[in-house]
């Protein structure tokens, strides 16, 4: 008989509850929505905030003191340690290879240009194909250094084929597919380099070129590193030495700048990598400000859709006054009646809440898709969560009117004077 | 036949009484019903509040976030041309140019040499500004007196191994200095010792060659600064830092397109449930309607009650929405960025003319339905 009065109910008053499930339905919705995108909002900002390059520096442990003024630096190219470029694969086999987006090895020299003049030539990687094991990966300026733009093409790694910067080229009066000669070998240049910097007045040309210019295979003079960060705590900062074996495990498997550089120095002999802080630590005020920011607006939109929900279903309760008269002229008690009316909320917090939760991950699909060029998902964990805080709210919605409308004397409420 | 009769005698009625009567009959409504009211009510300013709140941050929360990205340093760096120092009046009129805009910082650099022969830059600097300009030093102690240095952590075991003071020689004139602490940055400020920039130019007799300059503001502002500076200092090379200013320029734009996504999902969830509150709550009153239409009361009057209800009900719902929603998002404000968002008064008119509108459209749907409907029809409760 139960069963049969809220089918008959859902059967008979389809509009009313079409319009308390839409409410349901939409407040869910968009929770859902707001929870996936505020959840995810730190990885993709993360991604974002990559533009501004990398975050760690690689260096060689025993090194001369760098003599760097405004970019240019003084220090004769054969001084000073070296790594050995054969390590670096190494990178992508430290516990964090999947936050390390991508590296730039960096090897500054001097080529000799045609009129005696000697010019900085710095070796690098552009887009190198780095084979792993069995995994290929692809890394280079193009990763680390997103704001160089090259005018014509980008260098091949494997080719001898070099990048002028902007104002060196315009001095030689040189542009792209033309040939240069330096230090007695001939180079096509592939592209103009602007990068806003020094890099401006210089060639950028393959790891191998400045390797062989220099006259040591394999040599790389620092290594910068692209990796996706999480925010520094007071954890973050502590000294790994003096840490305990499981605050240290903590320590070692927290993404934290200070974790990764310290793993890379595992990884990589002899070397010494350390945050850049301009880059890893403003990334992380950035970051928390904006996690913060979404987490509010987040609680701000869940309250307004609880809100709208319970707005709904008090209407949808009010509206039944005069059934909940009859009822109660047909004997039924109170708590039966309570129930009903639960029993029918909360068929309408869960029809909503299931559909709400897939209108959702399909809103976070389409926000993900359209501003950050990748996927937010929801974990399907979330689902038995938000269909209990659904079916909670139209509960509390209900809850007042259900209250106000058992107490409704049957009399009045039959002779229409609701 | 009563139909015709009952608006002359409207009519004839003072229309003073007239309007105390429409407005006992809503005031009556809304007492009477105040349970229904209130929810419609409910509905309406947290709709209103909502839309405030989202609008108001969308504004505001660039500017904010603006500020937080000057922590990364330097935007514009102002060069002397061939690395020559710049002229002793540039300092100057680089900061009155960028004035209360933002943040300029000299630097004056020289490779000396340590007691033991090895070469290491030495840079000459403002502290106090450099402290507010890079926030992201870590710096054991910032000096405060003469001959105090500040040593970078890869230049200290060069320069003075055991912490204590230590000779620089520059072209024959030797400076006797003090480390007095250490500074670590990762980049080449740690192969470098920064004196205070008086120190630094009686020693060495050379001026600052760049100027690192912060300023927040929108990309086109800081492109008009740009120019400015360039135009004023001839014998100088202005670069604005790519690194900074495109980093910054993705962040905010990704940033302001998801606020913008949510605000709209907000307002809009708003908006329609506030528009299924009212109609159910109008569509129940068609009793109230049908009795109206009996009496002999004409369409215009019935319509203008219930959209006059509607209208005071948004306009009600907008003022106290405005006020949750601006209290709303200067707490968000004050939470996550430690300064209020401050309320923008520009916004009320659309969130009045929104709530009104959507009041008034929940109130025409119902009614245009039930005019159709004969009033007996509805007083006998079919």
């Amino acid at each position: 008989m139960f069963i049969r009065l809220v089918y008959e109910s859902f059967r008979r008053q389809a509009r009313r509850k079409l319009l308390a499930g839409a409410a349901v339905t939409l407040g869910v919705g968009v929770a859902t929505a707001m929870i996936a995108v505020a959840t995810d909002i730190g990885d993709k900002i993360s991604r974002e905030l990559r533009a501004y390059g990398a975050n760690i520096v690689v260096t060689p442990q025993e090194d001369s003191l760098d003599l760097e003024i405004g970019g240019v630096n003084l220090k004769p190219p054969s001084d000073g340690a070296y790594l050995n470029e054969s390590d670096l694969p190494k990178i992508k086999r430290t516990f964090w290879r999947n936050n390390i987006l991508g590296f730039a090895p960096m090897l500054p020299v001097n080529a000799q240009l045609p009129g005696s003049e000697k010019t900085p030539l710095l070796g690098t990687y552009f887009a190198k194909r780095i084979t792993f094991g069995k995994e290929e990966f692809v890394t280079g300026v193009r990763t680390t250094h997103p704001w160089w733009k090259v005018e014509g093409a980008w260098p091949d790694d494997e080719s001898s084929d070099v990048l002028l910067g902007t104002r060196l080229a315009a001095q030689l009066g040189r542009k792209p597919g033309d040939e240069i000669s330096l230090s007695g070998s001939a180079h096509r240049v592939a592209g103009i380099l602007s990068t806003g910097g020094v890099e401006d007045e210089q060639i950028v040309g393959p790891l191998a070129v400045a390797q062989a210019i220099l006259g040591r295979p394999g040599a790389v003079r620092r290594v910068y590193v692209s990796a996706m960060t999480k925010p520094e705590d007071a954890l973050a900062r502590r000294d790994p030495r003096s840490m305990s074996g499981e605050v240290y495990d903590r320590w070692y498997c927290s993404p934290y700048p200070q974790s990764i550089a310290f793993q890379l120095q595992e990884a990589i002999p002899h070397s010494h990598a350390e945050q850049i802080r301009q880059v890893a630590q403003n990334e992380g005020t950035v970051l928390s400000r904006i996690e913060g920011l979404m987490l509010l607006v987040t609680l701000a939109a869940l309250c307004a859709a609880a809100l709208a929900v319970s707005a709904a279903m008090a209407t949808a309760i009010f509206e039944r006054r005069a059934e909940v008269g009859l009822m109660k002229a047909l004997g039924a008690g109170r708590v039966m009646i309570a129930l009903f009316f639960f029993a029918e909320a909360a068929l309408l917090g869960l029809l909503g809440g299931a559909a709400g939760f897939a209108g959702g991950a399909l809103l976070a699909r389409e926000i993900g898709r359209s501003i950050f060029g990748a996927q937010i998902s929801i974990a399907p964990v979330l689902l038995p969560m938000i269909l209990a805080v659904a079916v909670l709210v139209t509960f509390a919605g209900s809850a007042a009117a259900i209250r106000r409308a058992v107490r409704f004397d049957p009399v009045f409420a039959l002779r229409g004077e609701g | 036949m009563s139909e015709s009769r009952a608006p002359e005698a409207a009519r004839r009625r003072d229309p003073a009484r007239r309007t105390s009567m429409f407005l006992r009959m809503m005031l009556r409504a809304a007492v009477l019903r105040r349970g229904r009211a209130a929810s419609a009510l409910l509905a309406m300013v947290v709709a209103a509040a909502a839309a405030t709140a989202m609008l108001n941050l969308y504004v505001d929360v660039q500017a904010k976030l603006r500020r937080e990205f000057r922590n990364y340093g330097a935007n514009v760096v102002v060069v002397g041309r061939d690395g020559k120092a710049l002229p002793a009046s540039a300092v100057q009129a680089i900061s009155s140019t960028v004035g209360a805009r933002g943040l300029a910082v000299p630097f004056a650099y020289v490779v000396a040499r340590t007691g033991s022969g090895q070469p290491v830059v030495v840079a000459g600097t403002d502290f106090s500004l450099a402290r507010r300009l890079n926030g992201w030093w870590a710096v054991s102690n910032w000096p405060t007196g003469p001959q105090q240095a500040l040593v970078g952590s890869r230049a200290a075991p060069a320069v003075s191994p055991n912490g204590g003071p230590f000779d620089l020689s520059f072209q024959g004139k030797t400076a006797h200095l003090t480390a007095v602490g250490t500074l670590q940055t990762g980049a080449a400020e740690d192969s470098r010792v920064y004196l205070a920039l008086n120190d630094f130019e009686a020693w060495t007799g050379v001026q600052p060659s760049t100027v690192e300059i912060a300023v927040s503001g929108s990309s086109k502002e800081i492109s008009a600064m740009t120019q400015a500076l360039a135009a004023s200092l001839p014998e100088a090379e202005v670069r604005p830092v790519r690194q900074i200013m495109e980093g910054e320029a993705q962040v905010l734009g990704k940033m302001r397109n998801t606020l913008l996504a949510s605000a709209v999902l907000i307002i809009a969830t708003a908006a329609l449930c506030v528009l299924a509150t009212l109609i159910g709550w109008v569509y129940d009153r068609r009793r109230d309607f049908a009795i109206m239409k009996a009496l002999g009361a004409p369409e215009r009057v019935l319509n203008g009650f219930f959209a006059a209800e509607a209208g005071v009900l948004g306009a009600v719902g907008a003022v106290l929405g405005f006020v949750l929603g601006v209290g709303i998002a200067a707490w968000i404000g004050r939470v996550n960025f430690h300064a209020p968002v401050a309320p923008r008064f520009g916004v009320f008119p659309v969130i009045a003319a929104g709530s009104i509108l959507v009041a008034l459209l929940s109130a025409v749907l119902p009614i245009s339905l039930l005019r159709r409907v004969e009033p007996a029809n509805i007083l006998r409760g079919e």
